[in-house]
């Protein structure tokens, strides 16, 4: 859904490998979880637990709560708002939290 | 900066580092103690995001200025470290007449009080809201996004995307994009027809402000940079296949459409100004740029004593202004706080208010050109108006007809409101679609009451605030 | 059987709002107070061929309604009144008939359910004092007899799996139940325009008069003329009842309300402090100040309440808080409704007031409704008159 720009210092970031719904991926330092996420191409980042309907970020500064994922164990995190680090375990999420996550 | 965790009390708590909020806690440091507190990681706000150290080290993709203004207001930060407390990361969830402020630690470490005698609301703006159908589809972002996204990860665009929408942001970003080898393949500008003749009269004053030395420019690129589509005044979207956007727009009564990979949207930008109604600052309408205001004097004043405004949250006008506009509540802040006498609070305010006069020129030409149409700013029929609760805009109508005459009411009958981001995405379409319904202007309709936590916050996290006798008896009463 | 005004209004077509024009509205009964309890009884008049009319504040107003917790709630009720306990089991036996006819008329589910409810103690000592309390308000003379049971930790276990270490036991009330009362709030007000009542909002009462056999009520929006009025102001009744001859000695009491997010079912009955919606949220609730018209919330307030429910169960930590609110009771002397008609030299002017707008929306809506309807409250409501307060009329 978004690339990355070939400009010598966006590229000169260090990689950071995390999980995501159970499979390895990778972002770069500086990322945050949801510009991590864009990066590898995913619009969709749950399905909302009024109406199932998929939703994705809208902008990307903590203000909409659209682009809430699961960061480490805890559910509804904004993803805008968290930096990646690596070795996170992120999972998209499916309608409403669970109260242990 | 080394982020420090917060002491029990300051002069001065200022919320929000970025033009607004730095610039006042600079003015500030070294006369009063200071703490900032900042929900970004890094200071800057959202117009000067990642301006000291983002990816982009090459000025050419987001502008001189961007690089010059920011970087310069970051370092002066960095500079004042030893006198200020600055928290990035953390969020404000509560402001109450007592001056108490409730902190979210970063990381998860927890909540912490905070007492001031005297605070700075630096909260800046946020994108009004875009209310046409498909505008919650995955692929459809603001603008704005976008742009944060490109300062702060240098990330463009991926395939086929259009901008729709009106105002300054969505020309920047355009240029900028394309700057960056990534230009929008469509521009809906939906600018009404009629916004230039209403703006006519200020046209003077914004041929003789910087906007026009750099806006104008920039309109060119942006223009030369994709095809632009003029007078919109419709826009549908809809999913295509497994992973497109279908976008459609009316204009001179005619529909047209196009596949896109991405759609961004913009209307504008107003006034974050949660935190100051929550915190009880009474609200004012400007009809000029269609949104609502927390009401202040000329150094900030809020009508909340002892809380002061500055920067956009105080009325869209820019980061220079805004800038300007932090210093000088700062001033006044100290003078209240005793820390300068009221002679050298006007001596150094004087020069202050003339350049932000400055500043401020271009304006009115600006809001009132691109002020969207009201049709733009409810949200017809099956389009989303709370995009927490998946309320929609042939509810509201419903339901204000039923009698809900504004938005408090509404609440109860749709749960509009009542989702997580507390209004911010839905507090203007609500007002003005119950507006239309009812045929009054918006400012009769009033704005949804806003209460603490104005970010979310964790039950932990209230468990462990502090409370007295008297409070523990009002709930333990066998 | 409705009014020429509401006739024009439908006739107008689909489109046309649902305002009627200002010049004299003229009903069989004016109901004053759009709330629970107004919405309520005006639905049960307007059921039974009145026309009826609510009138109604404008958008930002002290509004009890808006903050109540949704219980429906039998357990604990009635210490100090026997009656008040027979007529809350009344309400709570007929509610989901209520709820049946709300869904039947306007398709709006509100969500009844009645499993049962509990009260969980932190202590010991807690356990005791509720348990003393109990016994007391059942060894009441008159009092009607129901069943409840007090748990032992080990039997709150089997009920809640999770709950936490420092919950001592409990007790459990087959008859209590909660709803969705923001459905329900609409679900009254849609089958009340669907059984042909006008509702009129933004016209706050400035005085009410008697005008030959009826009423004259002067409105922010000019004037109404009623047959019979009800006053089901909350709050307001304070200063509208000396109008119509009656009192109404109520008094604001602050409770605060914390919720969170939305989250997978895991609470399988509500607490009297604590449930889970049917939409997921957690609420908790439970305080009582006397702190005025003040409705702001108070953190200190806010935080006991947030612990004693974690307290409870641990898991429920690491929601968001995503709304909190302080809400009015409408609080008598002794907690218990007043309900009053003005008298035989003067009547048609009646009063209800509680702070159970909720429990008692089925009898509000029922019984009470129909006593109006027919001019007259029960013998057998006698007790909640205010002149129980009059200490002359005891001496």
């Amino acid at each position: 859904m978004f690339r990355r720009l070939p400009d010598a210092a966006a590229m000169a970031a260090r990689e950071l490998p995390f999980t995501l719904d159970g499979e390895p991926a990778s972002g770069r330092e500086g990322d945050t979880v949801a510009a991590a996420l864009l990066a590898l191409g995913r619009r969709s980042f749950r399905r909302t637990a009024v109406s199932g309907a998929e939703r994705g970020p809208w902008c990307l500064m903590g203000v909409c709560h659209d682009c809430l994922v699961t960061v480490d164990g805890t559910g509804n995190t904004q993803a805008c708002l968290v930096p990646l680090r690596a070795g996170m375990v992120v999972s998209t999420q499916d309608g409403r939290r669970e109260v242990d996550r | 900066m080394t982020p420090s965790p917060p002491r029990d009390a300051y002069d001065l708590v200022v919320v929000g580092a970025g033009p607004a909020g730095m610039a006042a806690a600079v003015e500030a440091a070294g006369r009063a103690s200071v703490l900032v507190v900042d929900d970004n990681p890094t200071a800057g706000g959202q117009v000067w995001r990642a301006a000291g150290d983002g990816p982009l080290a090459d000025g050419r993709v987001l502008g001189e200025d961007y690089m010059r203004g920011g970087g310069e207001a970051t370092r002066a930060f960095a500079a004042a470290s030893p006198d200020i407390d600055y928290l990035p990361g953390a969020q404000v969830w509560h402001l109450d007449d007592r001056l108490e402020l409730g902190i979210a630690l970063p990381g998860g470490r927890g909540a912490a009080m905070v007492r001031a005698e005297r605070v700075v609301l630096a909260t800046g703006a946020l994108e009004r809201p875009v209310p046409v159908p498909g505008w919650t589809l995955p692929g459809v972002m603001s603008v704005g996004a976008a742009q944060t996204a490109l300062k702060a990860q240098a990330l463009v665009p991926e395939g086929r995307y259009a901008l729709a929408g009106s105002g300054p942001l969505l020309w920047l970003y355009a240029a900028q994009a394309a700057a960056a080898g990534a230009p929008p393949a469509l521009v809906l500008d939906t600018t009404p027809r009629g916004n230039l003749r209403a703006a006519a009269r200020h046209l003077p004053g914004f041929l003789r402000s910087s906007y026009a030395a750099k806006g104008l420019p920039l309109l060119l690129r942006a223009r030369r940079a994709a095809p632009v589509v003029g007078g919109v005044d419709g826009l549908r979207i809809v999913r295509e296949g497994e992973d497109g956007l279908l976008l459609f727009w009316m204009r001179a009564g005619r529909e047209d459409a196009a596949p896109f990979d991405q759609v961004l949207l913009h209307h504008g930008v107003t006034p974050n100004l949660n935190l100051a109604r929550a915190g009880g600052c009474a609200l004012d309408w400007h009809e000029d740029n269609a949104c609502f205001v927390p009401r202040a004097d000329a150094w900030g004043r809020t009508t909340v004593p002892g809380v002061f405004l500055a920067g956009d949250g105080a009325g869209i006008a820019g980061a220079e202004a805004a800038a300007l506009g932090g210093r000088i509540a700062s001033l006044a802040a100290l003078a209240e706080l005793g820390a300068i006498d009221e002679a050298e609070r006007d001596g150094l305010a004087a020069p202050l208010r003339a350049e932000r006069a400055r500043w401020l020129r271009g304006r009115p030409f600006l809001d009132i050109l691109y002020c969207p149409a009201p049709r733009f700013r409810a949200a017809i029929a099956d389009a989303i108006a709370c995009r927490c609760e998946e309320v929609t805009g042939a509810q509201v109508v419903e339901a204000a007809r039923l009698g809900a005459t504004g938005p408090n009411q509404l609440k109860a009958w749709l749960r509009c409101g009542m989702g997580p981001c507390q209004g911010r995405m839905c507090g203007l379409t609500v007002t003005e679609t119950i507006a239309a319904a009812r045929k009054v202007p918006p400012a009769d309709v009033g704005y949804l009451r806003l209460r603490t936590p104005v970010r979310p916050v964790t039950l932990a996290q209230i468990a462990a605030l502090p409370r007295n006798d008297a409070e523990r008896r009002a709930v333990e009463r066998l | 059987m409705v009014g020429e005004a509401g006739e024009a209004a439908r006739s107008a077509g689909p489109g046309a709002a649902a305002f009627v024009p200002d010049d004299a509205v003229r009903c069989d009964v004016a109901v004053v107070g759009g709330g629970l309890v107004g919405a309520a009884i005006a639905r049960g008049l307007a059921g039974r061929g009145l026309r009826t009319v609510i009138l109604d504040e404008g958008d930002v107003a002290h509004r009890a309604s808006r903050g109540n917790f949704a219980l429906v709630w039998v357990q604990s009720k009635g210490l100090g009144m026997a009656r008040y306990g027979a007529w809350t089991r009344l309400s709570s036996d007929t509610w989901a008939d209520l709820a049946r006819e709300l869904r039947d008329e306007t398709g709006t589910d509100v969500a009844h359910q009645r499993p049962g409810g509990f009260a969980l103690a932190l202590s010991e000592d807690e356990l005791k004092k509720r348990l003393t309390a109990l016994v007391r308000m059942h060894n009441q003379p008159g009092w009607i007899p129901y069943k409840f049971e007090v748990l032992d930790r080990a039997a709150v276990q089997r009920v809640f799996p999770q709950v936490g270490p420092d919950v001592a036991g409990g007790v459990y009330c087959p008859l209590d139940g909660h709803v969705n009362s923001l459905r329900l709030f609409r679900a009254l007000h849609e089958s009340f325009r669907a059984r042909g009542g006008r509702y009129l909002p933004g016209r706050p009462v400035s005085a009410i008069a008697r005008d030959g056999a009826g009423f004259g009520i002067e409105t922010a929006e000019g004037p109404v003329r009623a047959a019979r009025v009800v006053l089901a102001a909350g709050i307001a009744n304070a200063r509208l009842a000396p109008m119509v001859g009656l009192a109404a000695p109520v008094r604001p009491q602050r409770g605060q309300v914390l919720v969170t997010e939305r989250c997978a079912p895991f609470l399988s009955h509500p607490l009297v402090s604590l449930r889970q919606t049917d939409e997921g949220s957690v609420m908790i609730g439970d305080s009582a100040e006397e702190a005025g018209p003040d409705d702001r919330i108070g953190l200190g307030v806010l935080g006991v309440m947030a612990e004693r429910a974690v307290r409870m169960f641990p898991a429920i930590g690491r929601l968001n808080v995503v709304r909190s609110w302080a809400a009015l009771r409408v609080m008598t002397q002794d907690g218990f409704p007043v309900y009053d008609q003005s008298d035989a030299a003067a009547p048609g002017a009646f009063l209800a007031t509680c702070h159970s707008g909720v429990t008692l929306a089925a009898v509000h809506s029922g019984p009470l409704a129909g006593m109006i309807a027919d001019g007259a409250l029960a013998a057998d409501m006698a007790p909640f008159s205010a002149r129980r307060f009059d200490v002359s009329a005891v001496a």
